[in-house]
């Protein structure tokens, strides 16, 4: 499995890139193998203000439903409108395409409290 | 999981786990969900042909002249109707106005039966049965000798009819036969499943699962055979309305209500005939119904479901995305004067009531 090392990861198993102010957020590779085929994303918090740990939304695989959850405190400036009709890039493609949503950070020093890849294999119990 | 441990194991396990399922815990036994995923499982179903281990089913035999006395006395279908070498569908009535278990009846010859019944219910329903055992009726559970791999698709014929000198070619659905199957004597094939798709349920001793299971493998490899999982075959059953006993169907649910007034045959009494007869007359308050999602969400069992005033109408006992039309399905008891197909009706799904419209069963008319 892939996880990339520029990347900050999240116990909810989701992925962050941070480029200036910005996080780009999305699940990564495990989680989406563990939920399966997903079918709908459903996010509708576009402009809303939200602190980390709050949910923004909700995934639904053909079998469960998991929810988001805010892997850093800011407003979501982004949806990732491709995922309306494209759900499968989730699955597909996690890191690129999959991409969720873009939060401009309220709090950047909550980045000091995410994951290293090295880390997140670590929880997993995913070596190598 | 340390209630891994308390899990019972099927004889294919390790095949499974070598061709890359993913296993989880389901009534009690460790079975592969997925494989390649519920989707691409789905279609090659739908479309090719695909092999289900559902080994964790229960099969009961019963043996002796009062065999069939004792089936009609707790199923609700009548058993009297078939022939050898027939199947029927129907269901344990318990005697509180619910169900039991849903089953299959093989008659395998006029003393001998087999049944077919849920995994998750084979103590309970071997418990109910026997309780009704009063002339002695022989009663074997065979559940954990006995592998049974469903082999379901358009293309299952072509994949089957070569290992075998039984006509499965010439099989009528609802029909079996027991015979030399892959080399391995006395293994029963019938014409029936649980995914619309068409196949073949294939009954076959632990001992010679192994070998059976490779040689379909074998001779289905020319037409694109697949190992299928659980999750699609809940997909698949979906689609088509089957009931799936513990979300459709449980203890509390009739089975007028539950719209299997058809597999409930007043030619006889068996357990709490007199009520449902007196429902299937006079009507029902709440009916099972399919329905398909307007707005975009999908229902899961135990939702809700309201009128558009947002009062609770009845609750949701099934949903998922269904592969084949690609879009959200699902079944639910709704109060009868909304059962109408066509009628709308909503789901609250998280924080909005979603459009839903009452449609007719099969959702998938192949």
């Amino acid at each position: 499995m892939n996880f990339p090392d520029e990347l900050k990861y999240t116990k909810e198993h989701e992925w962050v890139m941070v480029s200036g102010n910005i996080a780009s957020v999305g699940i990564t590779e495990f989680a989406q193998g563990e939920l399966g085929d997903i079918v709908y994303v459903d996010i509708n918090t576009q402009g809303q203000s939200l602190n980390a740990g709050d949910v923004f939304g909700t995934v639904e695989a053909v079998k469960t439903v998991s929810d988001l959850f805010m892997p850093l405190s800011g407003k979501i400036q982004e949806l990732n409108k491709g995922l309306e009709t494209n759900p499968e890039s989730v699955n597909k493609d996690p890191y690129g395409n999959g991409w969720m949503v873009r939060i401009e950070m309220s709090n950047s020093s909550e980045l000091e409290g995410l994951m290293n890849a090295a880390d997140y294999r670590k929880m997993i119990g995913v070596n190598g | 999981m340390e209630a891994t441990a308390e899990l019972k194991n099927i004889a294919l396990t390790e095949t499974h786990q070598t061709l890359g399922a993913k296993m989880v815990p389901f009534a009690g036994y460790l079975m592969p969900v997925s494989y390649e995923g519920i989707n691409a499982e789905h279609e090659t179903v739908r479309k090719g042909v695909g092999v289900f281990d559902v080994s964790h089913m229960g099969e009961f035999i019963l043996k002796g002249p009062d065999a069939l006395d004792l089936i009609q006395r707790v199923t609700s279908n009548d058993a009297a109707k078939l022939i050898d070498g027939k199947v029927q569908y129907s269901c344990l009535p318990n005697d509180a106005g619910g169900i039991v278990d849903d089953l299959l009846v093989y008659r395998i010859d006029e003393k001998t039966y087999m049944l077919v019944v849920n995994a998750s219910n084979i103590d309970k329903d071997w418990d109910w049965i026997r309780k009704f055992n009063t002339a002695n009726v022989e009663m074997h559970n065979i559940s954990d000798q006995t592998s049974l791999l469903a082999v379901q698709g358009p293309k299952a014929i072509d994949a089957l009819q070569p290992l075998t000198e039984m006509n499965l070619r010439g099989m009528g659905y609802y029909s079996f036969a027991k015979g030399k199957f892959a080399g391995v004597e006395n293994v029963l094939v019938s014409a029936t499943g649980y995914t619309g798709a068409g196949g073949f349920e294939v009954y076959v001793e632990n001992a010679n699962a192994k070998k059976v299971w490779d040689a379909i493998f074998e001779s289905g490899k020319a037409f694109g055979i697949k190992p299928i999982g659980l999750g699609a075959r809940d997909t698949l059953r979906l689609e088509m309305g089957f009931c799936l006993y513990g979300n459709d169907i449980d203890d509390t649910t009739s089975p007028i209500e539950a719209g299997l007034g058809w597999i409930t045959k007043f030619t006889k009494e068996f357990t709490n005939s007199a009520e449902f007869k007196m429902q299937k007359e006079k009507g029902v308050a709440l009916k099972l119904v399919g329905f398909e999602m307007i707005d975009r969400g999908i229902p899961r069992h135990g939702y809700e479901i309201t009128n558009a005033a947002g009062e609770k109408i009845g609750h949701v006992t099934s949903g998922t995305q269904s592969p084949s039309l690609q879009k959200a399905i699902g079944m639910g008891y709704v109060r009868t004067e909304f059962a109408k197909e066509g009628t709308e009706i909503f789901i609250p799904i998280r924080d909005k009531q979603l459009k839903a419209k009452v449609s007719k069963l099969p959702f998938w008319k192949g």
